[in-house]
Parts: structure tokens; C-alpha cells; sequence
């Protein structure tokens, strides 16, 4: 019996060959990656609800999205933002591909889009109704608009694909454990494709209510929203939210081939961990995310001084910058000062769920185009992050292996390795 | 007048709550068969029509009395029955 690590040596090849991207900085793969190579920022004062009251006014929020561009009314009626934002990847993701889903198998194509939250508005929405109301009058569409299993089911009812089909929730790292998933679905051959990625929509009162009282979010930037997500820079003081979805088309090598598909690069690792520590803060060892990459390397079996980019978690507050700092120079060595270390999110905000599938495509997009999108809004430096976190601008550099690494609450981490397709 | 504007009240709610044109809310028409309703969409409009007709219906409308609810005319009907004290 082959050992999962044999298989993933031996078996089938996985590739990207589909992006779909909905975030503050734009909508489809085109107009993100050209706001975050021009280190733009899309960081707001808060649209959607009243947020003086909030020690933190700012998010990213998703400019100009119209659901009824992606599906119809009725399912923009009956459907959570986060599952509408989910669709409108998933479909932008099948467009980039240029798959007809109705020349393949479609038993074979697999959906795996998680949520961290859920459906934040709704629960809060069928709550205010509850209590006002009464339960009589909480709506039959709550709980499946709530689950966070639920964009999968709605994107595999709107493109009937039928192949594996469920959600993963870690927090913020559910992006990147939805496409290790995906990746290993293709890897054992139980689906040719799978549409993989995360989505939310959690800038909402009651998820800012909380979020602030842990003291997690950014609050001494709200004069000037656009510079208070800054990752890695002495005067972060928290994260910022921004709402959106990746939605990545992994399929085997194969499938893509035959196909004639276009190919951004190739996933070859996927390792998880979990920190055994705290609910909500990181190992101050960083042991759990040099746990993830000893897995990675072991599995690839490529060579630390070989990856010349990582797509950092950076999440801006003090203790996520430091400890991956940490973790990437105890495993590292001397290779960690070599490395173009980058996190999206001074630019983006953090997407939670979201998070590690656009920054799954934001590697797919640094290995096609040989451009690394830079930390913005970084200034001043801290003696504890002392890497080349490429500040401000964008700047130009081959990248055969590109990492990107996310952290969720829970002290669940997940790990990614993307590989050129050497010609 | 009074039978017109229940009818009227009725396919505004059926309009918002289902997504369709005001010509396909005719009397006969299935809520289920011919409306496009699900069974988690006909539950909500029970709820919503229960709103709608609070002062009317002077109370909550039974399980009974929804499942028997299957196309426009069996609401209205429902409704008028109430008023006239039924």
C-alpha cells in the first residue's frame, strides 16, 4: 500500500489553470493583479454599516459588485454575500479557464470553497428577527444561506458538476487547506477538476463588535484608511477586513492537456499543522509553521535554498509579523535573507476565509509573470522582521517555487508550494 | 374594493417573494407547479402573507391551513373566509 507521500511523489500532476478573483482591490484576475503590482491600495472607511461607534473604521469592502452579473435574482435574494461573492469566483474562474464544463465529465469535477465565518449578516439579520418577532417568523432560508458549506453546494447546483463537493472551515487559513484538499482529491484521481478556494463576507457590526474586542483589528489608522493595513512595519497595530473570494480551477495534468488549457504553474506540496497552543495566538515558536514547511520539503523533496518566493500570511497585527518572521528564519537559515518574503494584505486587508485562495492565485500570477506584488504601506522597520518583504513597489524576479502560507484562530496552519512548468 | 385589494395585497407578495411577473400570478396558478416555489419558498410565503394580513387573520395561520394553501385563489379565499368571520 503506497504511502500518501508516494503518491503525491508518483501520482498525478496538479495544475492552475483557472482564476477567479473578487476582492477590494477588483474583480477578476486582470484587474487584481494590476492593482497589487501597482502597490494600489483598497482599503475604505467602512460603506456598508455606520462604523463610527467601532475603535476600527475601516475595511475592504468590494467595490461596484453586482450579484445579478453572476447569477439571478432569486438566488441573490435567498443567498448570504459571502456565497454570491463565491459564485461570481467560481464562474470568473471557469471564464478564465476557458473550460466548457459541458465537454467534460462533470461527475468528475469537484467544488471544495470554504468560508471562515459563514454567514455573518444573515445570523445577525435572523437574530434581530428572532428577538423582535419571534421564532415563527425566522426565515426557512437561514440555515442553508448560513452554513459555510454552502457555496459549495450553490456553485456545483449553478454549473451541475457532481464530483466531490464539500466546504472546509480554518479560519483564515481556509483557503489554502481548501486547495491542499483539492490537491489531494486530484492526486489519489477521485476528480479531473475541482473548482477550490474560499469566500466572506464578514465586515458586518456584529463580526467587528468582536473582532474588537479582542483587539485585533487596526485602530489607530482610521483618518487615513488606505495606509492602516501594513504588514511588517514597526507601527502595525492589527489587521484590517476585507470581504471577498478566490476561487482557483485546479485540474490533473492531464485533464488540462487534453484540453489544450492554458497553465499558470503547478501545485506540488500541501502541508498542514496545528500550533497545540492557543485559541487565538500564535506559538511564539513559530514551531507550528516549521512543523508545515519540514512536511513540505520532505514531500517535494525540493531543497529550502530552491523556493524564491513566499506569499506571506503578514497580517499586520504584532504577534502574526513577528512569529512568521520568526518561523521562516528558524527554518530558513541563511537562505530566509535571500528570500522575497511578501504579504498582499497592506493592500487587500485580511479576507479570513478568502485569504490563502488569493494569495494561491496571487503565486500562480508571480510564476507566470515574473512579478513579485509588493508589501505597501511599509515604512518603518522592526527589529524583529528583518527580511526583504519587497516594501512598496513591485519589483521583477524569476520564481521557479513560490510558497504561500495562511494561519487560521485555532492554530491551524496550512502550507502551499507552487512550481513553474519548466518548458 | 375590499376582495381587490386582498387579491392585489396577495400577488405583490407572491411577486416579491418568488421572483415572477405580475401575468404568471393568475388564480388557478400552483404556488409548487407553476410558480417555481420550493418547499422552503412556500413556507416563507406563508409568513409573509401571516404578516401582511395580521389585522385581517387576527391570528397565526396553522399548519393545517398552509399545507391546504397550494395556489393564489386558495389564499384569497383563505383570507376572505377569515373576514367574514368563517
Amino acid at each position: 500500500m503506497a504511502t500518501i507521500r508516494e503518491i503525491n511523489a508518483f501520482g498525478r500532476r496538479v495544475v492552475v489553470s483557472g482564476i477567479g478573483l473578487v476582492t477590494p482591490v477588483g474583480i477578476g484576475v486582470g484587474e487584481v493583479w494590476s492593482n497589487l503590482t501597482a502597490g494600489e491600495s483598497g482599503i475604505s472607511r467602512v460603506t456598508s454599516f455606520a462604523a463610527d461607534g467601532y475603535p476600527c473604521r475601516v475595511a475592504g469592502e468590494v467595490k461596484s459588485f453586482n450579484a445579478e452579473d453572476f447569477t439571478d435574482h432569486k438566488s441573490v435574494k435567498r443567498n448570504d454575500l459571502f456565497a454570491l461573492y463565491a459564485i461570481a469566483a467560481a464562474k470568473l474562474a471557469v471564464t478564465d479557464a476557458e473550460i466548457n464544463l459541458a465537454d467534460v465529465d462533470r461527475s468528475r469535477v469537484g467544488v471544495i470553497v470554504g468560508s471562515g465565518i459563514g454567514g455573518m449578516a444573515t445570523i445577525s439579520e435572523q437574530s434581530r428577527i428572532f428577538l423582535s418577532k419571534g421564532a415563527r417568523y425566522v426565515s426557512p432560508f437561514m440555515v442553508p444561506a448560513l452554513i459555510s458549506n454552502i457555496a459549495s453546494g450553490i456553485i456545483a447546483i449553478e454549473l451541475g458538476v457532481k464530483g466531490p463537493n464539500c466546504g472546509v472551515v480554518s479560519a483564515c487559513a481556509t483557503g489554502s487547506h481548501a486547495i491542499g484538499e483539492a490537491f489531494h482529491w486530484l492526486k489519489l484521481g477521485k476528480a479531473d477538476a475541482v473548482l477550490a478556494g474560499g469566500s466572506e463576507a464578514a465586515v458586518t457590526p456584529l463580526s467587528f463588535s468582536g473582532f474588537c474586542s479582542m483587539h485585533a483589528m487596526s485602530t489607530k489608522h482610521n483618518d487615513i484608511p488606505e495606509t492602516a493595513s501594513r504588514p511588517f512595519d514597526a507601527t502595525r497595530d492589527g489587521f484590517v477586513m476585507g470581504d471577498g473570494s478566490g476561487v482557483l480551477l485546479l485540474e490533473t495534468m492531464e485533464h488540462a492537456k487534453a484540453r489544450g488549457a492554458k497553465i499558470y504553474c503547478e501545485i506540488i506540496g500541501y502541508s498542514a499543522s496545528c500550533d497545540a497552543h492557543h485559541i487565538t495566538a500564535p506559538d511564539p515558536n513559530g514551531d507550528g509553521l516549521v512543523t508545515c514547511y519540514k512536511e513540505l520539503f520532505a514531500e517535494t523533496g525540493i531543497a529550502p535554498t530552491d523556493v524564491q518566493y513566499i506569499n506571506a500570511h503578514g497580517t499586520s497585527t504584532q504577534y502574526n509579523d513577528k512569529y512568521e518572521t520568526l518561523a521562516i528564519k528558524k527554518f530558513f537559515g541563511t537562505h530566509a535573507h535571500d528570500l522575497l518574503v511578501s504579504s498582499i494584505k497592506g493592500a487587500t486587508g485580511h479576507l479570513l476565509g478568502a485569504t490563502g485562495a488569493v494569495e494561491a492565485a496571487v503565486c500562480a500570477k508571480t510564476i507566470e509573470t515574473g512579478t513579485i506584488a509588493p508589501t505597501i504601506n511599509y515604512a518603518v522597520p522592526d527589529t524583529e522582521c528583518d527580511l526583504n518583504y519587497v516594501p512598496n513597489e513591485s519589483l521583477k524576479a524569476e520564481v521557479t517555487y513560490a510558497i504561500s502560507e495562511n494561519m487560521g484562530f485555532g492554530g491551524q496552519n496550512a502550507v502551499l508550494m507552487f512550481k513553474k512548468i519548466l518548458q | 374594493m375590499a376582495n381587490n385589494n386582498i387579491e392585489a395585497r396577495v400577488r405583490k407578495i407572491i411577486v416579491d417573494q418568488l421572483d415572477v411577473n405580475d401575468e404568471q400570478v393568475t388564480l388557478n396558478a400552483s404556488f409548487l407547479d407553476d410558480l417555481g416555489a420550493d418547499s422552503l419558498d412556500t413556507v416563507e410565503l406563508v409568513m409573509a402573507f401571516e404578516e401582511e394580513f395580521k389585522d385581517e387573520l387576527k391570528g397565526e395561520i396553522s399548519e393545517t391551513e398552509a399545507e391546504k394553501m397550494r395556489t393564489v385563489k386558495d389564499v384569497i379565499d383563505f383570507i376572505n373566509k377569515k373576514l367574514a368571520g368563517e
